[in-house]
């Protein structure tokens, strides 16, 4: 394994992550329609709650969000334990003596669950403005990249942790130590600017409160803002940090 | 001739406990090379090593003329863990074409290492689905597709049935005849009378490095089993 990067190898493996996504029909059909579904009852949720004069809709707000939470948090546990199952498996052992680099093979990794996270999200956000009437003022493309950008810092994440993880019983767990503290703390639950200034501080630097931002700005404006940009950025570079860091813990030799 | 693979004085430690002990032989090319020993004498640790997966404490491995594990050679190396290392949940066919693509091979060429090991009939089904023979077999196919000039075989026919044991000992020795230099571990040892060259290693030493032919002169006996005993026999004896 070195660490030149080959686009051939690379989309060989994104192909073969596909492929093996394609066999499993349960877990197709789950990342299809389990955000939806689950939209669907926040949707039911706020239905009946009359919303207080001037102020967003509550489903507006929350579900727009949910749109960038969900598949970070879906694409972090599939990727973590499909990592883990490369460790034990001994394939990933195998694949360290072949041409394919470390990269390569992260970077496969995160195009094929990217792909299936556009699916994910052109159906999700196509049911959220339907079926449950979410008002977005911006262009749905821009909640379907987000979305997108969202889950590729999920696999990155998920690829990282998997290294942490000597089973798949530690590799789940690692879920709510990534993704609540990140959800607590992105301005869902309190306006970032009512938090405690420490508070605040740890949140300036996790990447799920970027993602939220974005899709807040895509809500709020008919045009893509600057700030939304920016936080796009972001995300992506965060991703792509964690993707070098788990290159890293990737070690051709073992004892 | 060159040797294939030269080990010299490996050491290799695997938490406190030292599992190869100043290791020293030499895999002749275009041969299928022999690593017996009984199970836990550090065969896999050894192979592992000359493909460059192992931590080694001191001692070195050259492979094709290179150190074990630089970058160049993961072309020109091919290894098959013991246990099968494929994807249960791809079909053998697409498992065999992704590790062709990885070597730079077509479909053709997974299609055709997929015959070679008796599993064209089988290349539509889940790998999951095999019996454990047959999987062991689609991971020796995913090494052959890359054509490498050195196979690395971690008890490749374990589980077997006889036929097919006799046919994969044939098919080696094409590859051999062909100019593939093969190094094969079992741990059974009528197995070793199908080899060019054996190492024979116990407790993580080396016991012996020579020919079938040599090793039955030098311990006087035809049975190579009770050549092993008698070499591990005389180890133990103090001098």
């Amino acid at each position: 394994m070195t660490t030149a990067l080959s686009p051939r190898l690379t989309s060989a493996t994104a192909g073969r992550v596909l492929r093996q996504l394609r066999h499993d029909h349960r877990t197709v059909a789950m990342l299809l329609v389990l955000p939806s579904a689950l939209l669907g009852l926040l949707y039911l949720l706020w239905a009946d709650v009359p919303t207080p004069r001037g102020q967003p809709d509550t489903f507006d707000r929350i579900g727009l969000t949910m749109l960038g939470v969900f598949p970070f948090v879906v694409m972090f546990l599939v990727t973590s334990i499909a990592m883990l199952r490369e460790r034990t498996s001994g394939t990933l052992e195998r694949l360290l003596t072949t041409p394919l680099s470390r990269l390569d093979l992260l970077l496969g990794y995160g195009t094929a669950f990217g792909l299936a996270a556009a699916l994910q999200a052109v159906v999700t956000v196509t049911i959220a403005t339907t079926a449950y009437d979410l008002d977005v003022a911006g262009p749905l493309a821009l909640v379907v990249l987000i979305a997108v950008v969202d889950a590729v810092l999920g696999v990155a994440l998920g690829l990282l942790a998997s290294a942490f993880a000597r089973s798949e019983f530690q590799a789940v767990q690692f879920m709510p130590v990534v993704v609540l503290p990140q959800f607590f703390l992105c301005g869902l639950l309190v306006p970032r600017d009512q938090l405690a200034g420490w508070l605040q501080a740890v949140a300036d630097v996790l990447p799920l409160t970027y993602a939220v931002e974005a899709l807040q700005e895509v809500g709020a404006s008919p045009e893509a803002t600057g700030t939304m940009w920016v936080d796009v950025g972001v995300v992506a570079g965060a991703a792509l940090l964690a993707l070098g860091l788990a290159a890293a813990t990737l070690r051709r030799r073992t004892s | 001739m060159t040797a294939a693979v030269t080990v010299s004085d490996l050491v290799v430690h695997r938490g406190a406990r030292r599992v190869l002990h100043e290791v020293s032989c030499s895999v002749p090319p275009g041969r299928v090379t022999g690593l017996l020993g009984p199970s836990g004498s550090g065969k896999s640790t050894l192979l592992r090593a000359v493909v460059g997966v192992q931590r080694v404490h001191s001692g070195t491995v050259t492979v094709l003329g290179r150190p074990a594990g630089a970058a160049e050679l993961r072309a020109r190396v091919g290894y098959v863990t013991q246990s099968p290392s494929v994807y249960p949940d791809l079909t053998v066919r697409e498992n065999a074409r992704y590790f062709a693509a990885l070597a730079g091979r077509d479909a053709a060429a997974a299609d055709a290492a997929l015959a070679d090991v008796g599993l064209g009939a089988a290349a539509g089904q889940l790998v999951g689905a095999l019996s454990g023979g047959q999987r062991g077999r689609a991971s020796l196919a995913c090494a052959l597709v890359a054509r490498p000039e050195l196979l690395v075989l971690d008890e490749p026919t374990v589980g077997l049935d006889p036929l097919l044991r006799v046919e994969l000992w044939a098919h080696f020795h094409a590859l051999a005849a062909a100019g593939t230099t093969l190094v094969v571990s079992s741990h059974v040892m009528d197995e070793a009378g199908r080899c060019d060259q054996l190492l024979l290693l116990r407790d993580g030493r080396l016991l012996s490095d020579s020919t079938p032919a040599q090793l039955r002169a030098r311990t006087g006996t035809d049975d190579l089993e009770e050549a092993f005993l008698s070499l591990v026999r005389a180890e133990q004896v103090p001098a």
